[in-house]
């Protein structure tokens, strides 16, 4: 287990503070956050490689707070991959092995397994300059993984590559980290790179954790507003519980009144995933117990799916199909229903 | 049919540009050619052969590679230090290694001697262990590294600046301690900057006369009293033109094929 307690660095404008993890052997644990937040930082932090002010890293019973990078058996892999320029892939896999002094009969077996694993045989002799972003990558994990490290450290591994090769690099991530089972910690501003990988996610946020939980726990009970919208949840409101009416608790936004599952009470902020509310022309017969006559007022095309925004008012960002879109034949100014659950409504 | 071809029509300013461009090379390459070519072949050899001329050569040659040797060792841990860290007064010291560019090379001579001269601070310590800089070897080595240092760790600077730190970074946690990680990475990826600042530090001490002539008018060397090139020349100068030129041009051509050799080696390889 990596424990990080009670970490402080200094980020030059602000501080990354009060961060305190517990990740589990062999967890892909995901720290999610904007550009800035300290992200990077956290990473070269835990490496080694940036000056700690106060706090405590232990891997398993071992405190590692102050040991140099090259003791602490922790290898990173950073956006850019940071290949050596200088050296063949085959030189660039075998460094942290030479830097250990393994017998050369050994280093070749690691070498040969990682390179197996990775898929990158063929491109041994090969120069970083030459390999394509996808391959570079392979070529940066192989070269941290072939040394058996107890952490690997993800510095927004995906990043720079095109959207083809980020989905197709995430299955070989997931591949390798079940074959290998090693703990991952992996950095990115990508939400949905975070839910498709992680087991569990850390978001950062002006240097202090705001939230750690599943995916399924950011997607359906963030604890902000902050989180809430790296969440991508479109629909996020604030208003008044006013009662109870029938077991759910009555939420004016503006007039509107929305039936939440929740005993919160006074001033509120809530927020409801675009994908649970359903859009039709008619009044759905359904046990949803929200059910609201708008209009609509904006259709966003993004290509493989389509924002649609409700005016009751307040504002709804609906998400249907391209598909749902021609039958429904939605256009702007168009009266239409929207429906969604009382547990659909998180409220914070 | 339109005839296209790889050459286009050069537009007024780039014609104007060449045409001062062309000049500017003219002025630059025509005094040392000029030179060369004024003496012949069997003179330059005649004169090389004179004793006070090819220990006028070794001497300059190997001052110069001295002096390059020792701002290596001191210098590019300098230009890292620069280059990688963060400091108060960084910009401060910056400064102070362009300081001997600045300052003219006549009054560096002075100020070494304040330093160097036997009654003199470091001179004192190290007169008392036998190195002497007064008209000796040693004068003639730190006056070139003097006026000529700055080229190098401004060169090296760059390089350094040039590597990548995640490289380094990546290296440590592969397991190499900061010493390796130095000499693995950031050495081999900056090289070409430092041998180019090595060329340039040891052509510019080959040239140095200001300086030199201060500390050190002559050396004893090979067992005579030798001046360096720049020295010999201008000694040779009050005798008349004629027995200067040949001096002068087999200093010229030394430099430019040494120079022209070891810039060719920095940039093989490297696209312009």
């Amino acid at each position: 287990m990596i424990a990080i307690k009670n970490l402080k660095v200094n980020l030059g404008d602000f501080l990354l503070q009060n961060i305190n993890l517990d990740i589990e052997p062999g967890e892909y644990f995901i720290v999610l956050g904007p550009t800035g937040a300290g992200k990077t930082v956290l990473l070269e932090a835990i490496a080694g490689l940036y000056p700690v002010l106060e706090g405590e890293v232990w891997i398993g019973d071992k405190e590692i707070t102050h040991l140099s990078p090259e003791k602490r058996e922790i290898g990173i892999v950073y956006q850019d991959q940071a290949l050596f320029p200088h050296l063949s892939v085959e030189k660039n896999i075998a460094f942290g092995l030479r830097m250990r002094k393994c017998p050369k009969n050994e280093a070749k077996a690691k070498i040969d397994a990682i390179v197996e694993i990775a898929g990158i045989s063929h491109l041994l002799k090969r120069s970083p300059a030459t390999l394509s972003g996808g391959e570079k990558q392979k070529v940066a994990l192989a070269r941290a993984l072939v040394t058996k490290p107890k952490v690997l450290l993800l510095d927004e591994p995906l990043s720079a590559l095109d959207p083809e090769t980020r989905e197709r690099m995430q299955g070989e991530l997931r591949e390798i980290h079940r074959r290998i089972g090693l703990t991952v910690i992996h950095i990115t501003h990508d939400f949905e790179e975070a839910i498709a990988l992680g087991h569990r996610v850390a978001v950062l946020n002006d240097g202090c954790i705001a939230q750690i939980g599943t995916p399924g726990e950011f997607l359906r009970r963030p604890s902000s507003e902050f989180v809430a919208r790296f969440a991508l949840t479109r629909n996020i409101l604030s208003g008044r519980v006013i009662g109870v009416e029938d077991g759910c608790t009555l939420v004016d936004i503006g007039g509107t009144k929305l039936r939440a599952t929740t005993e919160a009470n006074g001033e509120v902020q809530l927020s409801i995933r675009p994908e649970d509310i359903l859009i039709s022309k008619e009044p759905l017969q359904s046990t949803a117990r929200n059910c609201f006559l708008g209009v609509v007022s904006n259709i966003a095309d993004r290509g493989s799916v389509i924002y649609i925004t409700v005016t009751v008012p307040p504002d709804f960002i609906c998400i249907i199909t391209r598909q749902a879109l021609d039958e429904l034949k939605l256009r702007n100014g168009m009266e239409v229903w929207i429906t969604f659950k009382a547990s659909a409504i998180h409220v914070f | 049919m339109i005839k296209t071809s790889g050459w286009k029509k050069p537009d007024s300013m780039s014609i104007v540009f060449i045409l001062f461009g062309s000049l500017m090379l003219l002025f630059i390459v025509a005094p040392p050619l000029k030179t060369v070519f004024s003496s012949s072949p069997g003179t330059l050899w005649n004169t090389l052969l004179e004793k006070e001329v090819y220990s006028s050569v070794l001497l300059t040659v190997s001052a110069a590679l001295a002096a390059t040797l020792i701002g290596l060792f001191l210098g590019v841990p300098l230009a890292y230090v620069l280059a990688r860290h963060q400091f108060r007064g960084k910009r401060f010291v910056e400064a102070i290694i362009d300081v001997p560019i600045v300052i003219p090379h006549s009054a560096a001579g002075i100020a070494l001697l304040f330093v160097f001269g036997s009654n003199f601070l470091f001179g004192k310590v190290l007169n008392g262990i036998g190195i002497g800089f007064f008209r000796a070897f040693a004068g003639v080595v730190i006056a070139m590294m003097f006026v000529s240092v700055p080229f190098l760790i401004d060169a090296a600077k760059d390089g350094f600046k040039a590597v990548d730190v995640r490289l380094e970074k990546v290296a440590r946690t592969l397991g190499a301690s900061a010493w390796k990680s130095f000499f693995q990475i950031s050495l081999p990826l900056a090289w070409r900057s430092i041998f180019s600042g090595s060329v340039l530090m040891w052509a510019r001490g080959l040239s140095e006369f200001g300086a030199i002539v201060i500390i050190a008018y002559s050396a004893s060397f090979l067992g005579w009293n030798t001046k360096v090139l720049p020295v010999l020349i201008a000694d040779r100068f009050d005798f008349g033109l004629d027995y200067a030129r040949p001096v002068a041009a087999i200093a010229i051509l030394i430099s430019l094929i040494t120079f022209i050799m070891l810039r060719s080696i920095a940039y093989r390889g490297e696209k312009a």
